[in-house]
């Protein structure tokens, strides 16, 4: 198979520990006086988009950050639960720079770039040296220095955490840093404010169309550059651990400007999330995967026990260990319950559907601490105390002290939402749409298809290949922000510093924001009957049972019709209240349903191209004899990057994917 | 699943309509049947506007986003309380199972001077922003940071500054104090990065400029009335504003500016 010519992923020569310091020592520069005349705006401020900005800021650069919160502290990285990977190796279990990036393309089922991935396991150290120069009070020893712990898809304990609070901590150090590029006047923000366009001038990206939320009016901003660090596209589910406000958009116009959409059927399932509970649902709630070190994942051995659970005749807690079927230790003896996401919400999803579901809905199984509470952390902690021959229930008194230091504030969440305390039951969890791995293909600067235009963090393709490793998203974004981007926009300014701030006043922009105005317009003279969520609920629920966890070609075809009825529907019906030149979250919500529309139907089309099962894509036509996922390497080895022709028309790049350094196998954690 | 006690309730909300910030606002009341104690507080208003939008009314406006309690975007001031009658939640972790059938039940939005209404019950809460950029962080560009483990921190110390640091930013602090004091929020910050080694070199500045930003902002006086304490979502504690004002004397006598 041949890359297309419209692909050049620009990665460097040489061989693979040599690229990127190489590639970084001979890119050309900017002096500082030039720097300050290059105008870069970022989009979103999350963890990639805030550290970018402020590093850029720090360099020299004038910089504009847009995001649609109320404050850049807000953006959803700061949900984040578990923790961020770094190959340290602090822990002295064998982990290097090589081993972190291995584990990144095999969790990704092959379908990652080599280079890419090992730039990012090179930067991860810095990436924590970076965060405790900020003041990030990550989780210590006793001894005062860093402590780690272990997420799926990996044997070494990696793992860097803030109790279960990481993305918030990171964020908030990545924040402060751009907060004070603010102070000094070298960042100008604009909160409320909501990307609705891209602005390409002969080519280059030179600027955006952005709705001021709170007064409605559109504005023109130029940049010599545009960074998009928008996030994922889980909602287009509708339910999913995405924050409400997370959404397609900012990736989507610049798709329909010419922007490559990568890779776009691959998304993360999460195994570990609290199982829907009603028909009002709004979102759902992960639980961190770093439960996965303590908690045991099982459903009952008979299906008459899971029936009388169901029934709320039998409490989990009566069953016996000997009935008990803990089918992740079983199956995968030896990553356990600390297999990769996929596999773990597939083998939760065949042991719910074929009868052991443990809540009502029959789509649920327990993650239970009870085990490692008593004998993990119950008996070292009576050791340390000197208590001999402890009964079970002080064993359980004195572990449940430990759960609670490292897990206190996810098991809080967790009563809140569904008023049952998990240290006296075991937790109830179903998995649930977390992540996107795809998004717009970009090259090795981090570029996508148009000139000037870049995508990083969870808006960009370009890492996790099929699936991603836990802990690596945050690792990725801030890789991004902080230590790839600042080098390589470089690469792409160098050349126009002889371009002059282009006026908002070129036809360019007056085009554009036309266009933006139009289609607002458009919305409130559909004046229909139907609110807004009854058209995306509509459109995630095809979308969960049609593209979700498992996939197959007639449902992919049935699907791609549906969503095209859902959206004729939604221009012939929907009801958007209120008007445009005010504060009005049902407009903002509107646009953004009829971007998901779209994406949808992309997102089956992308999964109905691809005839081979490959990490967080399952397509029941292609799994193994043991039901494992089956690639096919001969044909599928690329990315799948799709340019936007037209409506519902779309013409499909591959960028073939070479392996010169990992022997592409079958993946297996048995 | 979850609520094994799942049942409906009926309430009547009396909710603060204001159509923007140079406008009158009055309350408004709207009944609520068959309303799932599942569900949480502000999937009700989802219900509610989409009741309201079929009706061609102008649904209500309120901030949140992320709906697990962590960005600090919710922010609803219900029954004379910021976040609600329940200790250690947000609004958006706020269920209906904390309430009773027949309940009338009083939302708001923020209210201080520096918090200004945007709609109904969002308001602008970037001062706080403003505060962090006089002095809430460490001046560390990226790139010049040795490697992490050259820096001990006692856990103790490290424990402690993740506390304060587990701030949200939501500014129910504010909400709750009769001077419409930002003294929390804060001293939160300033305890995070006093309590830390990295934190030292800039901790005269910090106290003094975010200090005085704060009075900038129009933030009220704080009079230890610990209002602050006891509605704050995240358990930030009233030490961190004895801290704050130990750091900020010591840094009044000693500074040489």
């Amino acid at each position: 198979m041949a890359t297309s010519p419209k692909l050049d992923s620009k990665i460097p020569e040489g061989v693979l520990e040599q690229k990127w310091t190489k590639y970084r020592s001979t890119m050309p520069l900017i002096n500082p006086a030039n720097k300050r005349n290059l105008e870069v705006i970022v989009v979103g401020s999350g963890l990639a988009g805030a550290s970018a900005a402020a590093t850029l800021a720090e360099l020299g650069y004038s910089v504009k950050v847009f995001c649609f919160q109320d404050s850049p502290r807000r953006a959803h990285s700061i949900a984040a639960q578990g923790g961020i990977n770094a190959s340290k190796n602090y822990q002295n279990d064998g982990d290097s720079i090589y081993r972190l990036f291995y584990e990144t393309v095999k969790g990704g089922d092959y379908r990652a770039r080599e280079a890419n991935v090992h730039r990012l396991s090179e930067v991860s150290g810095n990436i924590i040296d970076q965060c405790v120069a900020q003041g990030v009070p990550f989780a210590r020893e006793y001894g005062g220095l860093l402590s780690n712990r272990s997420f799926g898809g990996t044997q070494v304990q990696r793992t860097f955490y803030a109790a279960g609070q990481t993305g918030q901590q990171l964020l908030l150090g990545a924040y402060s840093a751009l907060q004070r590029q603010v102070g000094m006047g070298k960042v100008s923000l604009y909160t409320r404010h909501e990307m609705l366009d891209i602005v390409n001038i002969e080519g280059k990206c030179r600027g955006i169309i952005a709705r001021n939320l709170i007064s409605g009016k559109l504005e023109r901003y130029f940049g010599h550059a545009v960074l998009l660090c928008t996030g994922g596209y889980g909602n287009v589910f509708f339910l999913s651990t995405n924050a409400m406000g997370s959404n397609v958009t900012a990736a989507w116009k610049a798709h329909k400007r010419g922007a490559f959409f990568g890779n776009p059927c691959y998304t993360q399932i999460h195994p570990t999330c609290i199982p829907v509970s009603g028909e009002h649902q709004s979102k759902l709630t992960l639980m961190s995967e770093s439960l996965r070190n303590d908690g045991r994942i099982w459903v009952p051995k008979r299906k008459e026990d899971a029936e009388a659970i169901r029934a709320g005749k039998l409490s989990p807690n009566s069953l016996k260990e000997d009935d008990r079927d803990y089918y992740l230790e079983r199956r995968y003896p030896a990553f356990g319950n600390l297999v990769p996401r996929d596999v773990a919400s597939r083998a939760a999803k065949e042991r719910c559907d074929a009868g052991f579901g443990v809540n009502k809905t029959g789509q649920a199984v327990y993650l239970d601490f009870s085990y490692n509470m008593k004998f993990k952390y119950g008996k070292v902690e009576a050791t340390i105390q000197g208590i001999e021959n402890p009964s079970e229930k002080q064993l359980e008194d004195l572990g449940r002290a430990v759960i609670k230091e490292k897990y206190g504030n996810l098991f809080d969440m967790y009563e809140q939402i569904t008023g049952v305390n998990p240290y006296q039951n075991p937790m109830q969890i179903y998995p649930a749409v977390h992540y996107t791995m795809g998004g717009l293909w970009v090259d090795y600067n981090l570029m996508t298809t148009v000139p000037g235009l870049y995508a990083l963090g969870e808006a960009n393709f370009s890492d996790h290949g099929a699936n991603r490793l836990g802990a690596s998203a945050l690792m990725q974004g801030l890789a991004d922000g902080y230590f790839v981007i600042p080098y390589t926009v470089g690469v792409y300014l160098s050349g126009e510093i002889r371009t002059k701030p282009i006026p908002t006043t070129h036809e360019a922009f007056e085009k554009a924001e036309q266009e933006v105005k139009a289609r607002i317009e458009k919305l409130f003279a559909v004046n229909g009957t139907k609110p807004v969520d009854y058209f995306h609920r509509h459109l995630g629920k095809v979308m969960w049972e049609k593209c979700g966890m498992a996939r197959n070609a007639a449902d992919l075809k049935s699907a791609i019709t549906d969503i095209q009825k859902i959206r004729e529907e939604f221009w012939k019906d929907v009801r958007v209240t209120g008007k445009a030149d005010e504060f009005n979250p049902e407009l903002e919500k509107a646009g953004r349903v009829a971007d998901f529309l779209e994406l949808g139907e992309l997102m089956c089309i992308d999964a109905l191209h691809r005839n081979e099962s490959c990490g967080g894509h399952f397509r029941e036509e292609f799994q193994t004899e043991e039901g494992e996922a089956k690639r096919d390497d001969d044909n599928f080895t690329y990315v799948a990057a799709w340019e936007m022709k037209d409506v519902s028309n779309w013409e499909l790049h591959k960028e073939e994917l070479k392996y010169e350094n990992i022997k592409i196998a079958q993946r297996s954690y048995k | 699943m979850g609520g094994n006690s799942e049942k409906t309730i009926n309430v009547t909300l009396k909710v603060w309509r204001q159509r923007n910030a140079n406008e009158k606002g009055k309350f408004e009341n709207y009944e609520m049947k068959g309303v799932s104690t599942d569900m949480s507080f502000l999937e009700m208003f989802d219900v509610l506007n989409d009741r309201l939008i079929t009706e061609g009314k102008d649904p209500i406006a309120f901030d949140h986003d992320c709906r697990e309690g962590i960005c600090g975007m919710c922010s609803m001031y219900i029954n004379g309380q910021p976040h609600g009658p329940k200790q250690g939640v947000t609004t958006c972790q706020l269920h209906m199972r904390s309430f009773s059938d027949g309940d009338s039940i009083i939302v708001e939005p923020w209210r201080s001077a520096a918090f200004p209404v945007i709609k109904d019950l969002a308001v602008n809460r970037s001062a706080f922003d403003r505060i962090i950029s006089a002095g809430g962080f460490i001046s560390v560009n990226t790139g010049n940071a040795k490697d992490a483990n050259n820096i001990l921190i006692p856990k103790d110390a490290a424990d402690k500054a993740f506390e304060a640091a587990a701030c949200i930013g939501c500014g129910a602090c504010v909400a709750a104090c009769k001077n419409g004091s930002a003294m929390l929020f804060v001293s939160a910050k300033v305890s995070q990065l006093a309590l830390l080694p990295q934190g030292q070199v800039e901790k005269q500045d910090r106290v003094l400029n975010m200090v005085k930003h704060m009075d900038e902002e129009g933030f009220g006086n704080c009079t230890n009335t610990g209002a602050c304490e006891a509605e704050c979502p995240k358990g930030i504690s009233l030490e961190n504003i004895a801290r704050m004002n130990r750091e900020y004397l010591g840094a009044s006598f000693t500074q040489n500016k």
